[in-house]
């Protein structure tokens, strides 16, 4: 057979699903597809891309952490590949309640990026294709105004017919970066942007935005002076991401982190050169976000500040390149460094990467159902950067997500939805599909109402037996959480009745911690309970107390010590399962309804929330008028 | 946080003397067992029956003394789901002690684990759970639409300035500390919170002051708007009959110079210097065998109890005896004025020697037949009444439950803040009272909590990155 140059080629490998991009979005997304036993493949602009990190070297964080956890416990990927290729680990607001400890590590960048491409290249049913995607093909849509998915074209005119499309684009698409008056049309790290796919997604009635972000540039470490900054180095004793990583194998050798501080002749020379900030004079339209500020951002919006942090991250062990956090910027190439080279250690910078700002294309997410698929056409999914987040963890814990319902819906089953009582990953879709979001959504601890059951240490009993139920976590895996759970409600369920006496071994041990000596008899629940005191340090006066696993311990401390809280919250819970529970129908009609307030009805109609729990969640939706709803329901 | 079982006044405001405090709801028996005594507890007795005993307000006091201050006289109705107006359990309090006292039972009920029924809640809850026809569907939006109407108009519109500033700068102190503390645990790298709990202990401290003025302004509002619960005491003939129909500008109770006339209550609303005094006048203390006499003088004290206000008229024509001691063994501890009446004949008691069984009462001389100390006894009562920090002239305050009940929420949640920051709780539990505090302060300024959190943090404090 003949191939003419214009004729349209069909690919024939009939797969399932296609996944657009390859970043830590698209990465999840394949890999459940793939593992779900759906024939998928993954496109990218560049293989050698594939899990990159252009902005900060660090997977994890305050509530982003908890993010890697969770996505961890519903069987993904990324919490594995950073325990093998970290090169500093910390966990942070360790002095805090364990509601807000959060695991940060530094990861060497290209191991990273390696790791993932392995474990790629090595699952079954997942092809790997170096191709820009251009076109989304789906049919007309049906009466409901419902389109349906019937495959992906690429720049080279193929066709690939599929059941689902899953888009992770990030910011790839019409990406452009720009720094002072120079502006390039790349998507991050100079790699080719994806500039004819959001046309296509235009043309199936999909709104875009325009978002912005930055990055700070990389600088040779042989060109810094470390004396002049304090030295941060990595906790003594590393917590893996996984769970199923054994903490031995996290004990290496960390590298360290430094920190510096700008001063005012750093924001001298950048208030003097704001006015060729393309953030300034008006070059950028994109929206940035407020949470990680450029630095002349914070100049400007915090003129009290007198200094702010630096942090100087290495980028791997492989390389010299050093990542200058705290300092991401836009301004010209030279006050960048100038500005640089006014903060202490860095007088001598040799810049290896410019600073810049990146603008690009993604879509308001409130045309998404909590299932991550599109409300107007069905088998197209999307999730990361596309969606408006931003971070390497908020697009992952979306792409699994994705992935997985993608599969569902392939399998003719219903979409999984983790609520905003189960996880992280819950509060952050749900605020996606629901609030309008201006900027790149972070994820933020503040965001989570019922934070305190939703912790880092307590994710696989949150999610993992979703994961058994989806299919991602083995047998073995949900039949040791089984046990893990026995073993704290028993050990919780003797603690509670375990008598403690007013013996003298017991108020030394009191006196020994500063905590009040007994006046009379008491459990060692209310002692644990008591601030200054632990499950751990009431070994000695607990004599029958069994050997269990490090895990097993620190649940029953935690469960029992804020028991009230912890109760408190989940009463909250069930009011809010009561309101989730209560679903919309689709074919609602909130034009008939006629005591809504118009302010509400165009809010509804636009969002189409599912339940009545996530109408009441919506801007513009007062009491009164979920009230309405809930007897307009009744009444059908 | 809002509770699933609700309650409100189910009768009109109106001094008829006898009001409904109706709850229903999964707990409705639960809560209305913590403030009921009677012979059974009501989670024991059968649905659909009327019960008879007193509600309390079972108060645990600081040093963990139980005591238990009777408030009405009460019949209860107890009636279990599925068979009730709106298909849940239902209780229903019959109060008779007038709008003063149904409105107090209503607060304990509060207290005691319900939230305040939403505008036409009762009846939306009575549609969702099939209780009306579905062609009402229709009417229960209006009623709904109605009430939210109304109770927006006469409780966030009838904030006067001063209150809404109030409670905005209050919201606003709170939101800061939050989100500094939650910036603090999101960014803690750049940003320390270490020490801040002492910032934190001396600001939730000064909120809890202001809202502690702003609870006793809402009494003020209360006082404004429903009158004081007065109660005129004094042994039989000390003249309460003439003072009560001196205040009243006409004969209400009959006066006689024969002891133990006055043999049941009466109530009169009286208007004194702006403020509503609703005067019961009680039967003479004292102590005897006729049994229409004895009731009298059982609610005397009973009235006594739960008053607002107690007017302990002295004969000073006649020398203190044993059942004028007995009232000032009463009155000692309660907010009362002493009048010395009869200051126009022949006296043989002065203010002196009332001062000295009594020394912190105010004691006024009058002489109720020639209306004389009256003025005195007004000025006496505003300077009691009108405590808050917000004028009476400015007619700002707040009288609404709920918004009173918002008020009490918010407190009590600054209390947690500060019991936290004593326990040595880690900071990021503070977050949690301080949000309550911040939403319940919200719902009385019509505000929801939404985004203002991440607003603030990001408006305020500088992250990293």
């Amino acid at each position: 057979m003949k191939y003419s140059a214009n004729s349209v080629w069909e690919n024939k490998d009939q797969y399932d699903i296609a996944v657009v991009g390859a970043g830590h979005a698209g990465c999840e997304a394949a890999l459940a597809c793939a593992r779900l036993g759906f024939k998928t493949v993954m496109f990218t602009v560049s293989v050698d891309s594939i899990a990159l990190m252009p902005c900060n070297p660090n997977i994890g964080g305050s509530s982003k952490g908890h993010l890697v956890k969770e996505i961890d416990a519903l069987g993904g990927e990324m919490g594995k590949v950073i325990d093998k290729t970290f090169i500093q680990s910390k966990m942070l607001n360790q002095s805090k309640g364990p509601a807000v400890h959060s695991l940060r590590a530094q990861a060497d960048k290209s191991d990273y990026s390696k790791e993932m491409r392995r474990v790629l290249e090595e699952q079954d049913n997942l092809d790997i294709r170096q191709m820009e995607v251009t076109d989304i093909i789906a049919d007309d849509p049906n009466e409901s105004g419902i389109r349906k998915i019937k495959g992906v074209q690429t720049y080279s005119g193929a066709i690939y017919p599929c059941k689902a499309v899953i888009l992770c684009t990030g910011t790839y698409l019409k990406a452009r970066c720009i720094y002072g008056e120079i502006s390039t049309q790349t998507g991050p790290n100079g790699l080719q942007s994806a500039n004819y796919l959001t046309d296509s997604l235009k043309s199936l009635g999909i709104k875009m935005y325009r978002f912005k972000t930055g990055t700070p540039a990389r600088i040779d470490k042989n060109s810094i002076d470390f004396t002049k900054m304090e030295e941060q180095k990595g906790d003594e004793r590393v917590v893996p991401f996984s769970f199923t990583t054994d903490p031995e194998d996290v004990q290496i050798d960390q590298v360290s982190c430094w920190l510096t501080y700008t001063n005012e002749t750093t924001h001298e020379i950048i208030r003097e050169n704001l006015d060729r900030s393309p953030l300034f004079s008006g070059a950028i339209e994109g929206t940035g976000p407020r949470y990680c500020p450029s630095i002349e951002d914070k100049v400007v919006k915090f003129p009290d500040k007198n200094r702010h942090q630096v942090f100087i991250e290495p980028e791997g062990i492989h390389t010299n390149e050093m990542y200058v956090g705290g300092m991401s910027s836009s301004l010209p190439e030279d006050v960048q460094y100038a500005m640089y080279r006014s903060v202490p250690g860095l007088e001598h910078a040799k810049i290896v990467r410019n600073a810049y700002a990146i603008e690009y294309d993604c879509i308001d997410a409130r045309q998404l159902k909590s299932t991550l698929e599109f409300k107007n056409i069905e088998g197209l999914f999307s999730g990361g950067q596309f969606n408006g987040s931003s971070g390497y963890e908020e697009a992952a814990a979306q792409g699994i997500v994705a992935g997985i319902n993608a599969a569902r819906k392939l399998q003719g089953k219903e979409g999984i939805v983790i609520d905003r009582s189960q996880g992280y990953i819950g509060v952050l879709i749900d605020d996606l599909v629901t609030k309008e979001s201006r900027e790149p959504y972070r994820m933020m601890t503040s965001r989570a109402e019922y934070r305190l059951l939703l912790r880092q240490d307590n994710a696989d009993q949150r999610l993992t037996k979703i994961g058994y139920k989806i299919g991602l976590i083995s047998e073995e895996r949900y039949e040791k959480l089984l046990e893990k759970e026995r073993l704290i409600e028993e050990e919780i369920h003797r603690v509670e009745r375990v008598n403690i006496g007013t013996s003298e071994e017991v108020q030394n041990l009191l006196k020994t911690y500063e905590s009040t000596p007994l006046t009379s008899g008491t459990t060692l629940a209310e002692l644990i309970r008591r601030p200054e005191l632990s499950y751990e340090k009431l070994a000695p006066i607990d004599k029958n107390r069994k050997n269990l696993p490090e895990d097993v311990a620190q649940q029953v401390d935690i469960n029992i010590k804020y028991d009230g809280y912890i109760k408190r919250q989940m009463r909250q819970v069930e009011q809010f399962k009561k309101l989730e529970n209560k679903k919309i129908p689709e074919d609602i009609n909130y034009d008939e309804i006629k005591s809504l307030r118009i302010e509400a009805k165009q809010k509804l109609n636009q969002i189409r929330p599912a339940s009545i729990g996530q109408a009441s969640r919506i801007s513009g939706v007062s009491p009164a008028d979920v009230s309405v709803l809930l007897v307009y329901l009744g009444s059908r | 946080m809002r509770k699933e079982t609700i309650a409100a006044i189910s009768t009109g405001m109106t001094n008829s003397g006898i009001g409904i405090v109706r709850i229903s709801g999964e707990e409705a028996v639960l809560v209305a067992d913590r403030i009921y005594r009677g012979k059974k507890k009501l989670c024991e007795v059968k649905s659909h029956t009327i019960n008879y005993g007193y509600i309390v307000d079972r108060e645990i006091s600081s040093a963990e003394k139980k005591s238990e201050e009777v408030i009405d006289e009460v019949l209860v109705t107890v009636m279990k789901a599925p068979g009730t107006f709106t298909g849940e359990d239902t209780v229903e309090i019959n109060c008779h002690g007038g709008t003063f006292v149904v409105k107090k039972v209503l607060e304990l009920v509060l207290k005691n684990g319900a939230s305040p029924a939403e505008p036409g809640e009762f009846t939306k809850r009575a549609f969702l759970n099939g209780k009306m026809d579905l062609s009402q569907a229709e009417a229960v939006i209006d009623v709904i639409n109605s009430e939210n109407e109304y109770a927006l108009q006469s409780s966030v519109s009838q904030l006067k300035g001063s209150v809404k500033k109030k409670i905005n700068d209050i919201r606003k102190k709170i939101i800061y500390h939050t989100a500094f503390i939650e910036t603090a645990l999101d960014d803690p790298e750049h940003i320390s919170v270490d020490g801040y709990s002492d910032t934190l202990r001396s600001s939730a401290e000064e909120i809890i002051q202001e809202l502690e003025r702003l609870i006793h302004s809402a009494d003020d509002g209360r006082v404004i708007k429903e009158g004081i619960k007065t109660v005129i005491v004094g042994k039989p003939n000390a003249g309460k009959s003439s003072l009560l129909n001196v205040l009243a500008g006409h004969e209400r109770a009959i006066v006689t110079d024969i002891e133990g006339t006055t043999r049941d209550v009466l109530e009169e609303t009286i208007k004194l210097g702006g403020l509503n005094l609703n005067v019961v006048d009680t039967a003479g203390i004292r102590q005897t065998e006729d049994l229409i006499e004895k009731i009298g003088v059982d609610k005397a004290l009973e009235y006594a109890e739960t008053a607002d206000l107690i007017i302990y008229v002295v004969d000073a024509s006649r020398s203190l005896d044993e059942n004028d001691e007995k009232i000032i063994n009463m009155i000692s501890d309660k907010k009362s004025i002493v009048l010395l009446n009869k200051s126009d004949i022949d006296t043989v008691i002065s203010a002196e020697h009332i001062k000295e069984k009594v020394s912190n009462i105010p004691i006024i001389s009058i002489s109720a037949k020639e209306e004389r100390g009256i003025k005195d006894l007004e000025d006496k009562v505003k300077e009691m009444f009108l405590k808050g920090d917000i004028s009476f002239n400015d007619q700002v305050y707040i009288s609404n439950v709920r918004q009173k009940n918002a008020l009490l929420e918010a407190l009590e949640s600054m209390k947690k803040v500060i019991r936290s920051i004593d326990d040595n709780m880690p900071e990021d539990f503070y977050s949690i009272d301080l949000m309550d505090a911040y939403e319940s302060l919200g719902y009385i300024t019509g505000n929801s909590v939404g985004e203002d959190l991440i607003n603030e943090i990001f408006s305020k404090f500088c992250m990293g990155k």
